[in-house]
């Protein structure tokens, strides 16, 4: 009895589905994971050319592609590798098995005595004549894998654990089209979007000779019900019209995000869905010491560099959209539904757009894109979302509120632990908690889905990393689902993550000072797990930690650690930072244990990504409401400069022979613990609530 | 349809007839001849993803009316070096790897040759500073940072040149 098959090679178990033999000397690998920046079908091509014996030249990739890739749903939660590179892996041994156990009976010899050098069959080392090539006529791949196909040992790795080069990047640095924005189709038209502002709104009165005016050149309306689009193939005309229509358009039963709403205590008192989780309550906290603290965070923008880009056309009874979104299968469905189409009738490209982290507008775009396109049949319809657009219509991040409730023992170490969570769904990705944006403007509108967020078995939303690595007793998350948000959210890169470790590891300092530990030894005295203190160990000994720095001097150290959804990589890290009226962080220490890595400096690549990232969030960013998103540009929503990014070091441990970890989201938690530490140290005064900004950190020094 | 404007893009001369005069130069460069290097980001002059060099000078083109740029000397990402010859920023960006989803990289390569064409040895502070006006969402800062130093130190001592 053969292992179980990693679970997306379960879903999609037809070799061909994953690897083919198109021409003499190629390979093609299909993956159903995509390209957003995090390097995945460099690291796939890596695999392949470990598991296939073919050079890393030899081999193209297609990915999120519904006519040919498997189907991996989305490329998220730092699953790529952990999950559907293991698949590729599997897939690729079991594809290599069958060619050498027909290779052999060609040969008429034992599979045993065989094995492969760049494509080439060779028999004890010589060639034999025969690759895959040849055999490929003669090798049926359109079977189901076994996962009997043996994967190299660990030691006979050549290209998996070496840092390739990313594939894609030298087109990037050439500035070759490479991005959904460039790609230019014949007849193409552009088009924009006048936003219904919410659910529900109505259009009261479009002045179209205004907006004619403004655009100075040709264009025309496309209009369903409230979905308002204007369409031209002068994108400059289309443009000017699309940016003056905000002005020229009236709308009815308009709804506004207020300041109040803007803080995440509103969430508080709100309806929600409520679950506890893990250990019922202590019955008996007689004699026990009691901590309990409240941290929260604001909304936050995906705020991605380029805005939202949907391609797509109809022609002769076929919708063929491209997208930068994360799950091409998920969204040929909601389009499916939203226009009312068989799913046979749709083909979903990706096409490469700029970093995402998550759920931005990039599916929404693409069925705006399909919307006009289904009312255009025969031109291919290009929308481009405005800046304005995207800041404002993303699904946000949502808010957060965690309070920690802990029981200590007579040493002060929690015996007894409540992580208690307030917030919005994570989740309204198409299909799963939400419908497309797009969609909402149309007549008859699809409802929409009731209120749901992440289930623990895919690692939680709102509760992810909600629970303590820590040896506690007792645990338990209470979960206070809050079913209506003033904004759409979604998920955002490590989703609850971010918040509950910042809550967690700055509660978990707060006892190591109670108990005047050290914060990496009382770390250290509460957690068994082996690789959960190497990495805290290592990250001590990267930053040269030095126990008993004395506070409030305005300069501090933090630490903080998490393993990501308690089951991918384990991180930890150091911040060293200086505290005025401003934070400046100076320097940043990492370490990572992420198992087999593929790819290490694609890994550190990510790592260092996510710490600049939580930087970013950490000081300087949320979404702000005014009776409407006002933060709706680069100015009002600030993200990390250049010349703010502080030095960062980076180490992988090495545990080769443990499996694959997902890394791309590990950082978030543990830097803005670590920055929420550092501050307190440098300050002599704690401060629970994100963003750090100026306004809390005089609050905190005034409170001294 | 207003007059022809004529200029220079990567040192040949172009000559466009856009449909108004405040036609802006990214979407000429873009649509009309078919540059897509130069990347729109925001429309507002604020995220440096549009950066050209008009006559040496790094200047966001995403609002620069193309009636503006008349006669003048443009040059985009595609006009410092190929994959054959890159220009030593390019090549220290491929060895650094300097970048992830890479949508910013071509206007950062155009700020930092600006920056190198004045400051043969910027400091890592003066490099930050220079490239403020570019916003990179990724995370890739100090690779790209790493990159530019390591491409001034190969300008000058005459490597790749």
């Amino acid at each position: 009895m053969n292992a179980p098959l990693p679970g997306p090679l379960n879903d999609n178990p037809i070799l061909d589905k994953w690897v083919a033999f198109p021409a003499p000397g190629t390979v093609t690998i299909n993956t159903g994971r995509v390209e957003i920046g995090q390097g995945v079908l460099t690291a796939m091509a890596q695999i392949a050319s470990d598991e296939l014996d073919v050079a890393m030249g030899r081999i193209a990739i297609h990915s999120g592609d519904t006519d040919r890739a498997p189907n991996e749903g989305y490329t998220a939660g730092s699953q790529s590798i952990q999950f559907g590179g293991v698949a590729m892996r599997q897939a690729c041994a079991d594809v290599r098995a069958l060619f050498l156990d027909q290779a052999a009976k060609i040969i008429g010899c034992e599979a045993g005595e065989l094995s492969i050098r760049d494509g080439s069959i060779l028999r004890n080392g010589a060639t034999t004549g025969q690759d895959y090539w040849t055999l490929a006529g003669a090798v049926n791949l359109a079977v189901k894998a076994t996962g009997s196909g043996a994967r190299k040992a660990v030691a006979d790795l050549k290209t998996i654990g070496a840092s390739s080069p990313r594939l894609d990047l030298p087109a990037k640095i050439f500035g070759d089209a490479v991005f959904i924005h460039d790609m230019q189709l014949d007849g193409m038209l552009h088009a924009r979007v006048v936003r219904q502002p919410n659910r529900g709104a109505s259009i009261a009165a479009i002045d179209e000779a205004a907006i004619k005016r403004a655009a100075k050149g040709e264009i025309s309306f496309v209009r369903q019900g409230d979905f308002l689009a204007i369409v031209g193939d002068n994108e400059t005309a289309v443009d000017l019209a699309g940016a003056a229509a905000v002005n020229h358009v009236t709308w009815q039963h308009v709804e506004a995000p207020t300041p109040l709403q803007q803080e995440a205590t509103w969430l508080l008192q709100r309806p929600a869905i409520d679950r506890v989780i893990g250990a019922p309550e202590p019955a008996d906290a007689q004699g026990k010491e009691r901590f309990e603290a409240t941290y929260s965070r604001g909304y936050l923008a995906h705020a991605s560099i380029s805005p939202s880009c949907g391609l797509a056309e109809f022609r002769d009874g076929h919708l063929t959209v491209w997208t930068h979104c994360q799950g091409v299968f998920p969204l040929r469905g909601m389009l499916a539904k939203t226009l009312g189409l068989d799913a046979s009738a749709i083909t979903v490209h990706h096409a490469q757009g700029s970093g995402c982290y998550g759920h931005n507008g990039a599916d929404d775009a693409a069925a705006d894109s399909a919307i006009i396109a289904m009312q255009i049949p025969g031109k291919p319809i290009r929308v481009r979302w405005r800046r304005e657009e995207e800041f404002v219509y993303e699904p946000k991040s949502p808010a957060m509120v965690v309070k920690v409730r802990a029981l200590l023992d007579a040493d002060g170490k929690p015996v007894d632990w409540t992580q208690e969570i307030w917030s919005g769904t994570h989740n309204k990705r198409p299909g799963a908690g939400g419908i497309l944006l797009g969609a909402q403007a149309l007549p008859n509108p699809l409802p929409e889905p009731p209120p749901s967020c992440v289930p623990e078995s895919n690692g939680g939303g709102g509760t992810r990393n909600g629970e303590p690595l820590y040896d506690i007793a007792a645990k338990r998350i209470v979960h206070h689902l809050v079913t209506e948000t003033p904004v759409r959210t979604s998920a955002l890169r490590g989703l609850g993550a971010m918040p509950n470790v910042f809550a967690m590891e700055c509660a978990i300092d707060e006892l190591a000072e109670r108990a005047s530990k050290d914060p990496v030894d009382y770390r250290l005295s509460i957690i068994a797990d082996k690789r959960a203190r190497a990495v805290v160990e290592k990250v001590a000994a990267m930053a040269k930690w030095q126990p008993g720095a004395p506070g409030g001097t305005g300069h501090g150290r933090g630490i903080a650690f998490s393993r990501y959804k308690n089951r991918a990589a384990y991180c930890a890290v150091v911040v060293e930072l200086d505290v005025d009226e401003e934070i400046r962080i100076g320097h940043v220490w990492c370490a990572t244990d992420a198992g087999l890595v593929v790819n290490p400096d694609g890994a550190i690549n990510q790592i260092e990504g996510g710490i600049v990232q939580s930087i970013s969030w950490v000081l300087k960013e949320q979404v702000r409401f005014d009776n409407a998103v006002a933060s709706f540009d680069w100015e009002t929503y600030p993200v990390l400069k250049f010349s703010e990014v502080p030095e960062i070091d980076c180490a992988l441990i090495n545990t080769k022979d443990e499996v694959p970890l997902g890394v791309g989201e590990v950082t978030a938690g543990p830097t803005a613990a670590a920055i929420g530490n550092a501050v307190s140290h440098a300050l002599g005064a704690r401060i629970r609530d994100l963003p750090l900004t100026r306004e809390r950190i005089m609050a905190a020094l005034l409170k001294n | 349809m207003t007059k022809p404007i004529d200029f220079f893009v990567n040192g040949n001369a172009v000559s466009v007839s856009p449909s108004n005069d405040d036609t802006p130069l990214l979407n000429v460069l873009r649509n009309d001849l078919g540059l897509m290097g130069t990347r729109f980001g925001c429309g507002l002059e604020q995220c440096g993803c549009c950066m050209v060099l008009i006559d040496g000078q790094p200047e966001k083109c995403c609002t620069k009316p193309i009636s503006s740029v008349a006669g003048k000397q443009i040059i985009t990402v595609e006009g410092l070096g190929t994959p054959s010859h890159p220009h030593p920023l390019q090549q220290a960006f491929i060895d650094e790897q300097a970048g992830q989803c890479g949508y910013c990289l071509a206007g950062i390569l155009v700020t930092a040759t600006a920056l190198l064409a004045k400051n043969s040895s910027p400091t890592r502070g003066e490099i930050a500073l220079a490239l403020d006006g570019n916003i990179c969402r990724c995370g890739s800062h100090n690779r790209i940072m790493r990159a530019v130093e390591k491409a001034a130190a190969r300008m000058r001592s005459g490597a790749l040149q």
